[in-house]
């Protein structure tokens, strides 16, 4: 297994406040960590950071390494680097628009034209999230029109026809019902052969049925990073086991 | 019994509603006054005929033609700017002095009165560009006109795009202009469009600002070139030099049956911007 | 690279406004101020005697009529306005400003020369049968501008009063206020400079209004005091002569532009301080 993402005293300041300090961590190629910690405790940052999202903020700075494949990610094309880096956020956010459209918007971007090659794309994307056989009938009705989960996989398939190679998730669960839930995790469980996954969440319980490794990040700090089963039983550090066991955040 | 403060507030309340029914009896009133006499003047050959006599008799054919063309090239030539504008102003900048600059030159441009707009396109597109008295010059002038109104539609209807719209666009590899072309233009659409349609109103509606520029011949113009008079102006003529008070009514119930629709359409448009990105 | 380009390109398009506005400036002065300073600017502004094709270029009678007219406008147009602004934001039900607010926009859209005209058909005739007088005047002018700023005064005083934070409103209430005591010691105060913005920028409307004027207000050349008397106004002028006007007499009316012009700008100076003073 080689390093795919290596974060070397990475520190980010927002308004000359630091959101982000010193994080220094390194994510695998095709394993799963998840991200967890309290609100502003810096996880979405640190996503924003490696996809360079928040180069739109004004007023954020940064210092230290960040390396997607050995290669410092501010020094990458954007573009590039969001291709192979995609992001799947907190809300399900389709864009107003048919469920083709909404999973063709990316190849289209890169140019992909050809009618048959974007409707091979869109079905194998659907496929790969768990979702075409619900929609393969209506692919061209509005995307508005799904159920919140269904919703947030078709976000995953958009993600997933850019062929990135890591797959970051913000919290994706965060509005969904048990059985949504379940569906996305199947799927991340199923992708994992192809994809470097981070999985930022909230929820404890999720990360330690999904996650290879689990990262502790609290007030922009990286407290404890280890393989999960051993940060959910037997955490090094205190806070660290405060809050896997539900005495903080 | 009721208190004083309470018995005030009831005269208030009385009074206030009183200066609202007042407005929208005038309203009403203008609107209904025109129809009724003009409405009965609306025919075919009204419509379709060319005017004789220096509009005394006839229709009213070659007005409506300078109309449409003069709003077109109005609309056609403020829309990219407009636009182009208000995109700049939302996606590529921060609030700035540049930003306030231009702002405060789209208001202050908004402020200008119609006549100087004329006494403008007269003296540049009419005498200086050699245009003469000309739909194009009309045109041209009623563009800069209507540029402030399409530039304000445009910024606020594109401010009503959810910024996580720009970030999927952006997480998936667009950049920055095919993210505006792609997400954020088409989705403003319906806002763009309101400030398109009242543009066309104000250019159909103005009177000062195409008398000195495209002129007042009432010969059907075939390009845009030759000079062309508006139905706005039309009526103006009809009404001040007292040549058919039934022709006048006529033109002016056109007129307001086009504002009307140009209004509910902008409205609607609106309606359904607001609607969709609820 | 190629983003690089659409930004500079769409840069370029943003300053298409401010650059209407400068050229706009730029040839009205061009063809203006050179007359200002032939004839001097007092013989211009403060001369009473206006006969442009025999070298008088006299045009305070001009300048008095505006203001009448405008001070008219805002005596009619002024009070209602705000005081429709006031039912529509405190006492009327959410529904029916829904109703009453693009009823109110369509107003705005109405062609100035309709105005005018039910001015002629309308008001002048009643004004001449009802006070005397030609009919054509000051009074009539002013109540045709008066229904035309009502969209420019309710709109903006309506934002001013809606951006008022409702825990101000809801302070004054709890405390036992009545809407009406809440509206006039409290609303009204924290937008105020808003409202006056508004009478500001209806100003403006008023003074560079020509067609709905021209039609109602009698283009006498004359100053006085009353007002049922016939007066012209400044756009009036222009418009009037334009048509047929060369030489000096033309730059003459470039010259009437500049004086608009310089007014307008003071305006909306002023009102744009007043508002950026709330902030």
């Amino acid at each position: 297994m080689n390093e795919k993402i290596v974060a070397r005293n990475l520190n980010v300041m927002v308004d000359e406040k630091p959101v982000l300090r010193d994080i220094n961590l390194t994510v695998m190629a095709n394993e799963i960590l998840a991200i967890i910690g309290p609100a502003h405790s810096g996880k979405t940052t640190f996503l924003r950071c490696l996809n360079r999202l928040i180069e739109n903020q004004p007023g954020f700075s940064r210092t230290g390494e960040l390396l997607l494949d050995n290669r410092d990610v501010r020094y990458w094309d954007v573009d590039e680097l969001r291709r192979r880096v995609g992001m799947i956020f907190a809300t399900p956010v389709p864009l107003p628009g048919t469920i083709f459209d909404n999973v063709a918007y990316g190849p289209k971007l890169k140019g992909v034209r050809n009618s048959r090659l974007l409707a091979e794309i869109v079905e194998k994307s659907l496929r790969a999230a768990f979702l075409w056989d619900e929609v393969k009938d209506r692919l061209f009705t509005s995307a508005l029109r799904l159920s919140g989960g269904q919703q947030q996989r078709l976000c995953i398939a958009r993600t997933l026809a850019v062929e990135p190679e890591v797959v970051m998730m913000d919290e994706p669960c965060s509005g969904l019902d048990p059985i949504s839930t379940a569906q996305i995790e199947n799927a991340i469980r199923e992708l994992r052969a192809y994809y470097t996954f981070i999985l930022v969440t909230n929820n404890v319980k999720q990360a330690a049925r999904v996650s290879d490794r689990t990262a502790f990040f609290l007030s922009g700090e990286l407290v404890e990073l280890g393989p999960t089963a051993q940060v959910f039983t037997a955490p090094r550090d205190r806070r660290t086991d405060d809050y896997v066991s539900g005495r903080i955040g | 019994m009721i208190t004083r403060p309470l018995l005030v507030q009831r005269l208030v309340w009385f009074g206030l509603a009183l200066l609202t029914l007042l407005t929208l009896i005038i309203l009403f009133f203008i609107i209904g006054y025109i129809t009724v006499n003009g409405a009965p003047v609306i025919t075919p050959e009204f419509l379709f005929t060319m005017p004789e006599r220096m509009g005394k008799a006839g229709g009213i054919l070659p007005t409506i033609i300078a109309t449409v063309y003069v709003a077109l090239i109005a609309v056609v030539v403020a829309t990219p700017f407009g636009v182009g504008t208000a995109v700049y102003l939302t996606e590529y900048t921060r609030e700035s002095l540049l930003t306030r600059v231009i702002r405060f030159g789209a208001d202050a441009l908004a402020g200008v009165p119609s006549i100087i707009f004329g006494l403008f396109g007269f003296i540049l597109f009419v005498i200086r560009l050699k245009m003469g008295w000309s739909i194009l010059a009309g045109g041209l002038t009623l563009a800069v006109m209507i540029l402030p109104t399409i530039i304000r539609t445009s910024e606020e209807a594109i401010r009503a795009i959810p910024e996580q719209f720009r970030e999927v666009s952006y997480s998936l590899g667009g950049t920055k202009s095919q993210t505006v072309m792609r997400v954020v233009l088409p989705n403003a659409l319906p806002g763009i469009l309101t400030g398109v349609i009242l543009g066309l109103g104000r250019s159909v509606a103005e009177t000062a600002a195409v008398i000195f520029t495209a002129g007042s011949s009432l010969r059907l113009p075939k390009t845009i070139l030759e000079p062309g008079r508006t139905m706005a102006v039309h009526f103006y003529i009809l009404a001040r030099e007292g040549l058919s008070m039934e022709r006048a009514y006529g033109t002016a119930f056109l007129l307001i049956v086009v504002i009307l629709v140009i209004n509910t359409l902008a409205y609607l448009l609106m309606f359904r911007l607001t609607r969709r990105l609820k | 690279m190629r983003e690089r380009l659409i930004e500079r390109g769409l840069a370029v398009v943003a300053l298409s406004a401010l650059g209407s506005l400068l050229l706009i400036a730029l040839f009205i002065f061009i063809e203006g101020v050179p007359l200002i300073i032939k004839v001097g600017i007092r013989n211009f502004i403060l001369a009473t005697h206006w006969a442009p094709t025999r070298g008088s270029f006299g045009i305070l009678p001009m300048i008095v009529g505006s203001l009448e007219v405008t001070l008219m406008a805002l005596l009619f147009g002024g009070g209602t306005g705000i005081g429709v602004a006031m039912f529509l934001s405190e006492f009327a039900p959410r529904w029916s400003v829904r109703v009453l607010k693009p009823l109110i926009e369509l107003l705005a859209g109405i062609p100035s020369v309709v105005y005018g005209f039910i001015g002629v058909v309308v008001l002048v005739p009643w004004i001449r049968k009802t006070f005397g007088g030609p009919g054509f005047s000051v009074l009539a002018a002013g109540v045709v501008l008066g229904i035309m700023i009502l969209p420019t005064v309710i709109a903006i005083s309506l934002d001013a009063l809606n951006a008022v934070p409702p825990s101000y409103r809801e302070g004054s209430l709890a405390l036992g206020a009545t809407r009406w005591q809440t509206l006039s010691r409290v609303l009204f105060r924290a937008a105020r400079s808003g409202i006056i913005a508004s009478l500001i920028l209806a100003m403006g409307r008023a003074i560079g209004e020509t067609m709905a004027v021209i039609m109602v207000a009698g283009n006498a050349l004359l100053i006085s005091a009353s007002p049922l008397a016939p007066v012209r106004t400044l756009t009036a002028n222009i418009a009037l002569e334009m048509g047929y006007a060369v030489g000096d007499h033309q730059r003459a009316l470039f010259a009437t532009g500049v004086v608009l012009l310089v007014v307008i700008a003071l305006l909306n100076t002023i009102a744009f301080l007043t508002m950026r003073a709330r902030k």
